[in-house]
């Protein structure tokens, strides 16, 4: 069925702040599915900049329990309509932060991947926890400064890699992963549809830049977004079946942008020196390679 | 205007948050030229706050919700949308 | 009316049989020791078509209830139960499920907390979940377990109330223990319990609206004045319908029920399994020619105090026979008591009893002791040491 993507069913006068890569992200992701969706959120900074009563900017069914079970919550839900005879036509998408996701809420999603609910898993990922004030998560890229992995004399910033958590959902073996940026709308909105359509759970990593935790123009939102596809900071895929062995990458850059380009229109990069630099370059020609995306300008 | 509270905190005005007009947080505001626009709507899609609606031959803003982001005016391929400062 | 049939059971089985007499359309549950019978039974009814209901087979017990609060929010009715490291795990989903009124009905298997870790009995488990706005009512025996679960869904569904139950019985004692119970007959049981439909909203995209929603300070307060104020207006509907249960199925329930408590100097409290025993002992303490009496709380929340001001405030001593410790305190039923009667001009002295945690055995010896220790602080007129542990392994005292 193709809904009428001109009803907004994410309104305006949610409280996120200007230049949001939420707001945009779930705006099109709920275009795409329609009104007859139900959604569930994590704690985040989705749920306090939309459900503040007596407002809610949520035009479909919405529920919002804890922080760390959108996963839970939904399999609940997805089991009740099958149950009450009101599934056929519904979608179930669940959404959580990186928080929500790659950390305090992984168990739960592996449980609503493994028990195969027919769920659409969106995680909307900002790199951090924005809502508690932008502290680290294991969804943070090596060398971003966050509020509890300053940069300092002795300290780059986060100092871990970033957790490959698509290709953890991927190895459940679930008919469709994705990984998504909220820059290439057209792509984002093809996988949320397949991921809808494609019968039992599927996940989908969206890629939504936060300018108050990234600390950039709120302006730069999209291009930032595009320039992590460009250098290969993000690859935007999609697996059948948990195949990551054959995973197709659905935006190729035609050349790689260095990572600089990305890095530096971000304050929480603001403190690498060239050799981090180059460090963070190493990695990213490594992952890419094994991508098979093209080399360096 | 008070709004009751329900049980459980279900709220049922969906959509409820248009009534908050975020408009009042603009510092600078996107002003289009039609002239230029070419109507491909990226503006439109990559808008945060819904606050752009399409209409015949280009776009509308509403600026009672826009927040004066820029996303649009840094979006637009032909260059048809510049921020201006807001006028208080 | 159609027969009872009579069964011999475990309390677990028959908390599953309850449940699937009241046709829960989700069951998301987790296994723990001593629950663990109840989702398998569940699973089984289902298996052989007895049940029509889905499992969630979920991955731990936060996400059981979190599943449960998905289920009952789209309308589904819904029932799961635990114990435990399950109950505590859960913990802050069992505020979130009482706070948005999801009427979820939970068996918990009463057993100790760790560390260290020990399977057997006690009370910790559901009174550290007293706060969280969920009803509690606590069985004697399977045949209360059973009933009590048919009356938690038709209290908690109650629009006038509309909160999560637990319904707790004993580890081991009762969960795994074979007692004869009578079945009441589905076609009753239909007629005692209608459909759940929430009037007040659920998850339909043909009537959207958002649960969970995030309330601010000029609202906040309010919502919990609500919230609490459903547990307070359950008491009358807990009396009206254990009554309406009683007419049909011819079991008498009540919020406390008594014993010997008439002309009763010392009246023993008790909660669960171990009434049985005490009851006994008061039997025999009755013809030694003792004033005795006992009362027996079978619902803990809403805590019943008018109830108790009447049954108790005519004794001169009551010992608050408990389960539980909160460390630092007293014990969560003695506190409360002290709480009921402390504006009260007539009232009987208390004292607190603590014993049989983990499993500790609450022999008839272990009541005369406590009976004793309560005529001498009625002899003393005052209570010297307000909490005493009884039934002490002294032999293994450092
Ligand atoms: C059990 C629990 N622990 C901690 C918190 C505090 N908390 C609320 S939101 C949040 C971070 C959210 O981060 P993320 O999921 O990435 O979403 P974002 O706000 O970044 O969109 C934290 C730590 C909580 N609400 N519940
Ligand atoms: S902190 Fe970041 S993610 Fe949160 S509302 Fe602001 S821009 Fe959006
Ligand atoms: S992006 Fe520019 S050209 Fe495209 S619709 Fe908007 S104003 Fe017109
Ligand atoms: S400035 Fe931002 S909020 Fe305003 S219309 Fe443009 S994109 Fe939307
Ligand atoms: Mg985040």
């Amino acid at each position: 069925m193709t809904q009428n993507e001109d009803i907004e069913l994410f309104a305006s006068g949610h409280r996120a702040c200007a230049g949001c890569g939420e707001g945009t992200a779930v705006r099109q992701i709920l275009k795409v599915a329609g009104p007859n969706t139900i959604a569930t959120i994590c704690t985040g900074c989705l749920e306090v900049v939309s459900t503040g009563y007596p407002e809610t900017a949520w035009e479909i069914p919405l529920i919002h329990a804890a922080f760390e079970n959108s996963a839970s919550v939904a399999s609940g839900v997805e089991v009740a309509l099958k149950e009450l005879g009101r599934k056929e036509g519904v979608n179930v998408l669940a959404f959580g932060g990186d928080g929500g996701t790659f950390d305090i809420g992984l168990q739960a999603l592996s449980g609503m991947l493994e028990r195969g609910h027919d769920i659409t898993y969106i995680c909307l990922d900002n790199e951090a926890y924005m809502n508690t004030g932008i502290q680290r998560c294991s969804s943070t890229p090596y060398g971003a400064s966050t509020t509890t992995s300053p940069s300092g004399k002795y300290s780059i910033g986060e100092s871990k890699q970033k957790k490959p958590i698509a290709a953890i959902c991927a190895a459940h073996g679930i008919p469709y992963t994705a990984t998504a940026n909220i820059a290439y709308i057209n792509d984002l909105k093809k996988k949320v549809k397949k991921a809808i359509e494609t019968e039992g759970p599927s996940f989908l990593h969206v890629f939504a830049p936060c300018p108050t935790g990234w600390r950039h123009g709120s302006d730069d939102t999209i291009e930032i977004g595009r320039l992590a596809v460009q250098t290969g900071v993000f690859v935007l895929w999609e697996a059948v079946d948990g195949d990551i062995c054959n995973l197709k990458v659905t935006v190729m850059p035609k050349k790689r942008k260095p990572v600089e380009e990305y890095l530096k229109r971000q304050k929480r990069f603001a403190h690498l020196t060239e050799e981090d630099i180059a460090k963070i370059q190493q990695e990213v020609d490594e992952k890419c390679d094994r991508y098979g995306l093209p080399k360096r300008e | 205007m008070t709004v009751k509270i329900t049980i459980g905190a279900i709220n049922k005005e969906h959509g409820s948050s248009k009534k908050y007009k975020t408009g009042g947080w603009r510092s600078v505001c996107p002003v289009v030229d039609l002239e230029k626009c070419i109507s491909c709507y990226k503006c439109y899609d990559y808008c945060p706050d819904a606050a752009i609606k399409k209409i015949e031959d280009g776009i509308e803003y509403d600026l009672d919700y826009c927040k004066g982001c820029g996303i649009c005016a840094a979006e637009c391929p032909v260059k048809a949308i510049v921020m201006v400062k807001e006028e208080k | 009316m159609g027969e009872q049939k009579s069964m011999t059971i475990k309390g677990n089985m028959a908390t599953a049989m309850g449940a699937k007499l009241c046709r829960p359309n989700v069951v998301p549950a987790y296994p723990i020791t001593p629950s663990t019978l109840f989702p398998e039974k569940m699973s089984e009814f289902i298996a052989d078509g007895e049940l029509d209901a889905s499992m969630i087979n979920v991955e731990s017990e936060h996400s059981a209830m979190s599943a449960c609060i998905g289920a009952s929010a789209t309308g589904a009715r819904v029932v799961t139960a635990s114990a435990s490291q399950g109950v505590a795990l859960m913990h802050e989903m069992l505020f979130i499920a009482s706070g948005m009124r999801l009427p979820i009905v939970m068996a918990v298997g009463n057993r100790a907390l760790s560390a260290p870790i020990n399977i057997w009995c006690d009370h910790q488990d559901t009174i550290a979940s007293r706060d969280s706005g969920c009803l509690q009512f606590y069985a004697e025996n399977n045949q209360e377990g059973l009933d009590l679960m048919i009356n938690a869904f038709r209290i908690g569904e109650d629009e006038r109330v509309l909160l999560p139950v637990i319904v707790g019985i004993d580890a081991f004692v009762l969960t795994h223990t074979i007692e004869g119970v009578k079945v009441p007959a589905q076609e009753d049981v239909d007629d005692f319990l209608p459909p759940y439909k929430p009037k007040h909203g659920t998850l339909d995209h043909r009537d959207p609206a958002t649960f969970g929603s995030f309330a601010p300070p000029e609202y906040y307060q309010e919502f919990k004045f609500e919230q609490t104020k459903a547990m307070e207006d359950s008491r009358d509907v807990i009396d009206e319908i254990f009554a309406d249960y009683a007419n049909r199925f011819g079991r008498d329930y009540k919020k406390v029920s008594t014993y010997a408590c008439e002309d009763a100097d010392v009246i023993l409290l008790t909660m669960g399994s171990m009434t049985g025993t005490a009851r006994e002992a008061v039997k025999k303490m009755r013809e030694e020619g003792k004033k005795v009496g006992l009362a027996k709380l079978t619902v803990y929340r809403p805590f019943p105090m008018p109830e108790l001001k009447d049954i108790l405030s005519s004794a001169k001593g009551v010992a608050v026979i408990e389960r539980n410790i909160s460390p630092g305190s007293t014990g969560a039923v003695y506190a409360e008591l002290a709480g009921t009667f402390v504006n009260e001009k007539k009232r009987p002295l208390l004292k607190n009893f603590i014993t049989g945690l983990g499993g500790r055995d609450t022999l008839v010896d272990t009541f005369e002791e406590i009976y004793d220790k309560t005529i001498e602080v009625i002899e003393n007129g005052e209570v010297k040491v307000l909490v005493e542990w009884i039934a002490m392994n002294e032999e293994v005292m450092r």
